[in-house]
This record gives C-alpha cells, sequence and structure tokens, in this order.
C-alpha cells in the first residue's frame, strides 16, 4: 500500500482534471460519499459524533494489526464526500503514520475555496479527532 | 401596470455581478433584500455633505441633518398609515423593536399567571424575549399550533384566548414557509378579550399593504434592510396611549427631558424610546427606499413576486424527489422546499455553485421545524428584480440536483 503522501499526489491529480470547476468538484465530491464503506447502523450514536461540525459526523475506529481503521458517516452527502477523503489518506495506517502526517492536499485542491468557512472548520474538527485517535492508540501500543 | 424587470435591476449595482462564474441569482431576499443606487447614494450623500449630530446642534449641518431624519419619520408614519409621526420609534430592527416592548410594555404590565400568545410560525425573535419575559414575570407561554400546510389553526386560537391573555404576538408573513397570517382577525379577537397585539412584519412589509389603523394592532414592528433600506434599522410603531404609558427602553441622551441627581424626567415619544445617537445615516437613507417601493406600488411589485412563485411552484410540480414544505393558500413569495434524499445544506452549496444564492437551515425558526419533523428547507425567496429566466435557472438546477437521488 502506498504511503500518505502518495494517495494525497493521487487526490490531487483527481481533482485537477476538474479545473476548479466548483459544480463539477461538487458533484464529484458527493459521488466519493456514495462509494464509502457502509457505516454500522448501531454505530449512529451520540458518542460517535465529531464536535464542531454544522452537519452530522459519526466517526468510530478500531485497531486491526497495529493500524488504526476508521469509519466514518455523515448526514449530508457533501460531508461524507469529504469525510471518504480523509479516510482514503489516513485510514489503515499506524498511529505514528497518522501523527506525523502533513494534509497538505487539502490546500493544494483548493478545498477552502469550494466548501466555504463553517465546512472547512468541520473538516478540521474531523482531522483532529482523527489523530486524536491515533495518539490513543500509539500510547496503548507504546504501553 | 407590468414593471420594466431590466430597468428595475439596473438600479442594484450588486445584481451585476458573477459568483462562480455564473451571474449572480439572488433568491435569499426573505434574508435581506439588496439596495437601489438612490439608497446607496443618500448614505454617500449624508456623510460627505450633511453628517452631523441630530436635534440639538444649532448649525446648518445638524438643522439638516435633523430634517432630513424626521421626514424619514413622516415618510414611515405614511407607509404604515400611522396616525401620528410620535407613534414611529426608529430602531436596531425587528428584533430589537419586539425586544423593547417585551421590556417595557411587559415589564410594567404583564404579571405572574398572565398568558401571551405566540405561534409555531414565529422566528426565535418573536420567541425568546416573550420567555425571558415569562420567566421573570411567572407569566405563560401559550402556542398557536399549524396545520400541515403551514397555516395557522384559528380554532385553536381562540380557545387559547382567555380573559387570561395579555398580549398576542404573532407574524405577518411566516419567513420560513411565507404563510400570510389573517392578523386582522387574530387582532378583532384579541381584543375581545382585552389582549394587545403585535405584528412582527418584517417579512409582511415589503410585499403587503399595511395600515395600522384599519388592521387596529398595538404595535408593529419590521425592519429597513427587508425593504430595500439599510441594515441595522427598524421601525416600532405603537398606539401613542401605550407608548406613553410604557417606561423607557434605554437610559441616555435624547430620552430624557431634565436630569438631575435626584430625578430624571423622561422626553415625550418618540424621543423616549430613541436613547443615545441614533443611526442616522441609515435612518435618511431609509427614505430613498421607502420612496423606490412607492413608486413602484406594492400592488405591482406583489403581482411580479406572486407570478414568478406561482410559475416556480408549477414547474418544480412533477420533478420526482422534490417536496415543498409550506403550502398555505396565502403566501408571500417564498419557496421553501427539500429534495428526497439529500440535506439542505448540499442542496444550497450546489445551488451556490451555479451561482444561485438560497438559504438553507432552520431559517431562525427551530420550532416549526420541529413542528414539520424536519432539520430545515431550502428557501428561496423572490424580489422584484427577480426575474423569469432566473427562475428557469433555479427549477432547473433543482431538478438536476433532484435526479441525482431520485432516478
Amino acid at each position: 500500500m502506498s504511503d500518505i503522501n502518495h494517495v494525497q499526489d493521487e487526490i490531487i491529480d483527481e481533482f485537477s482534471i476538474l479545473e476548479g470547476d466548483r459544480e463539477s468538484t461538487i458533484f464529484y465530491i458527493m459521488e466519493l460519499g456514495n462509494k464509502l464503506d457502509e457505516f454500522p447502523e448501531n454505530a449512529r450514536l451520540d458518542e460517535n459524533l465529531i464536535k464542531g461540525c454544522q452537519s452530522k459526523v459519526w466517526l468510530t475506529t478500531e485497531e486491526k494489526d497495529q493500524k488504526v481503521v476508521f469509519k466514518a458517516d455523515s448526514n449530508t452527502d457533501i460531508t461524507k464526500g469529504l469525510i471518504s477523503l480523509l479516510i482514503r489518506v489516513l485510514s489503515n495506517r499506524s498511529p505514528k503514520e497518522i501523527i506525523d502526517s502533513d494534509l497538505y492536499f487539502i490546500e493544494k485542491i483548493g478545498m477552502g475555496n469550494i466548501i466555504g468557512s463553517q465546512r472547512s472548520n468541520g473538516l478540521a474538527s474531523m482531522i483532529k479527532q482523527m489523530k486524536l485517535y491515533a495518539i490513543a492508540y500509539q500510547s496503548k501500543q507504546n504501553v | 401596470m407590468t414593471l420594466n424587470i431590466q430597468n428595475i435591476r439596473g438600479q442594484f449595482p450588486v445584481l451585476n455581478q458573477q459568483v462562480n462564474g455564473k451571474p449572480l441569482i439572488y433568491m435569499d431576499n426573505a434574508a435581506t433584500t439588496q439596495k437601489p443606487k438612490v439608497v446607496l447614494e443618500a448614505l454617500a450623500a449624508y456623510y460627505t455633505h450633511d453628517n452631523s449630530n441630530i436635534h440639538r446642534g444649532a448649525h446648518t449641518l445638524a438643522d439638516r441633518a435633523t430634517r432630513a431624519y424626521e421626514k424619514t419619520r413622516s415618510l414611515v408614519r405614511e407607509f404604515l398609515n400611522a396616525s401620528e409621526e410620535e407613534e414611529i420609534i426608529f430602531t436596531k430592527g425587528t428584533t430589537e423593536g419586539i425586544n423593547l416592548v417585551a421590556s417595557t410594555y411587559g415589564r410594567k404590565f404583564i404579571q405572574k399567571g398572565d398568558e401571551i400568545i405566540i405561534s409555531t410560525l414565529e422566528h426565535h425573535s418573536n420567541i425568546v424575549p416573550w420567555q425571558i419575559l415569562c420567566e421573570e414575570k411567572g407569566a405563560k407561554l401559550r402556542i398557536i399550533p399549524v396545520n400541515e400546510k403551514g397555516e395557522l389553526e384559528m380554532e385553536a386560537f381562540e380557545k387559547l384566548l382567555t380573559e387570561k391573555t395579555k398580549l398576542v404576538a404573532v407574524v405577518h408573513a411566516s419567513n420560513a414557509l411565507g404563510t400570510v397570517n389573517p392578523v386582522k382577525e387574530i387582532i378583532e379577537k384579541s381584543h375581545k378579550v382585552g389582549a394587545k397585539v403585535l405584528i412582527d412584519g418584517a417579512q409582511s412589509s415589503a410585499h403587503l399593504d399595511i395600515d395600522v389603523q384599519d388592521l387596529d394592532c398595538d404595535f408593529f414592528v419590521m425592519s429597513a434592510h427587508k425593504i430595500y433600506g439599510p441594515t441595522g434599522l427598524g421601525v416600532l410603531y405603537g398606539k401613542r396611549e401605550l407608548l406613553e404609558a410604557m417606561p423607557p427602553y434605554q437610559g441616555g441622551g435624547e430620552m430624557i427631558k431634565e436630569v438631575t441627581f435626584e430625578k430624571t424626567t423622561y422626553n415625550e415619544i418618540p424621543f423616549k424610546f430613541e436613547a443615545g445617537t441614533p443611526n442616522i445615516a441609515d435612518v435618511i437613507a431609509f427614505q430613498k427606499a421607502i420612496e423606490f417601493v412607492n413608486e413602484l406600488g406594492k400592488a405591482n411589485i406583489r403581482e411580479h413576486e406572486d407570478a414568478l412563485l406561482h410559475y416556480a411552484e408549477e414547474k418544480l410540480k412533477g420533478v420526482k424527489g422534490f417536496i415543498p414544505v409550506g403550502t398555505a393558500a396565502k403566501k408571500v413569495s417564498v419557496l421553501s422546499f427539500l429534495i428526497k434524499g439529500m440535506h439542505p445544506f448540499d442542496i444550497g452549496m450546489m445551488l451556490d455553485a451555479v451561482g444561485i444564492a438560497v438559504r438553507t437551515g432552520h431559517h431562525c425558526t427551530q420550532p416549526l421545524m420541529n413542528r414539520f419533523d424536519i432539520e430545515g428547507t431550502v428557501r428561496a425567496s423572490f424580489s422584484v428584480y427577480n426575474t423569469k429566466e432566473e427562475v428557469d435557472k433555479l427549477c432547473e438546477s433543482i431538478s438536476k440536483i433532484a435526479k441525482l437521488k431520485n432516478k
């Protein structure tokens, strides 16, 4: 499996085809959301909600072979598409990789301009939560 | 008379721009309307030539500013057909008007055990001030329910009315659904039990003819920015005898007659309620907005906007997955809707991507959204400068979006 930066570069390439056209970008992001793995109904709990998102975002994690696997869902399709990008980059990585990651693809694909300030804050909350989970797993693995 | 919409559009510089590479289609008029050139120019002219504090200055500029400020009051009196200029109070907006009545009339005249009636259609500004008052006084808030179409259930209202009812505060036209309420009937029935009535005219004043004497409402509140005027300015109309009986709202310059450390006597209405330096420039510029509306004629504006609404409703009827929210028989030009399987935020963002500005969310009417068991809606609200072609574009985009989930 390619490393985090390789996946980021892939995403940057994919978005560059859209040439910054907002309409196509938004439709593309929504499509990405539809491809996200099914989120277990019984995990759609308030305790799994991420604070700081305007739309509802549920995030769960589990550890598989020393790697952190993320699952997420949202009640809005665009947010779901955004999460799918984060999951593509960050899921199934070691805690250290996640903690050390520099998610430059978000700026490179011009996400801030596309999704506006409210959703950008939400996206930042999601990343923060994913890194916090990674930190927790790392401390557990180090015990 | 048919309005020349292209000519009207030419008077709104903001409309002449591209958003995300597409011509701007502004359909968030229930939130705020755009301003015609005459209003913008009046603001600039005031600061360029006349800027001065009013009512006290002994010099020419102060005199010019005072006259212009008071001229707006006189125009607003006409606009609402109030009987006297003294009954017109300038506020920051509808919200402040309601808060003023709640905290002065309310403070003095509402007692423990009294009841205040509002409706399910109210926006938060016409809920929270009354909740605060009720909490403080031990009074009770009663709510008029709405039916599936988003119309008030008048039979239920009549049951709520008792001798305990001291105040009824209802919206004239709903911002979220567009429903126009039978306020005249509400006022008449409320007066029979001795209750006073406040009408929230934030959404109605740009579209409907307002005659506070004919309505016989006790208070009427509105905002300037929803009728092509500046933001941060509103009007509270109140019947003279009520305004005179009410204690002042805020203390400070303009509202006093004489201040000594032993006792202060208050100024006459309307100045009693206009403490401090008011929003002079915006009040003066508001004249131009009122004149703009008067020149076009509200009946003509209404006719154009209604035509747009009906055209949109007709076009969207057959769109698979399109769900109108609020289908009252009498409406102002608000198209509130959902698309099956989609979140309103997403729809709003997709419309924005093609240059269409709409509102999404609960529209500050959470109890109303709860009533319909929804989180929010998408709301397109039309104004006099919107065109049939813009509505075509809106409907086309909605159909395209709806197809994503409703094949």
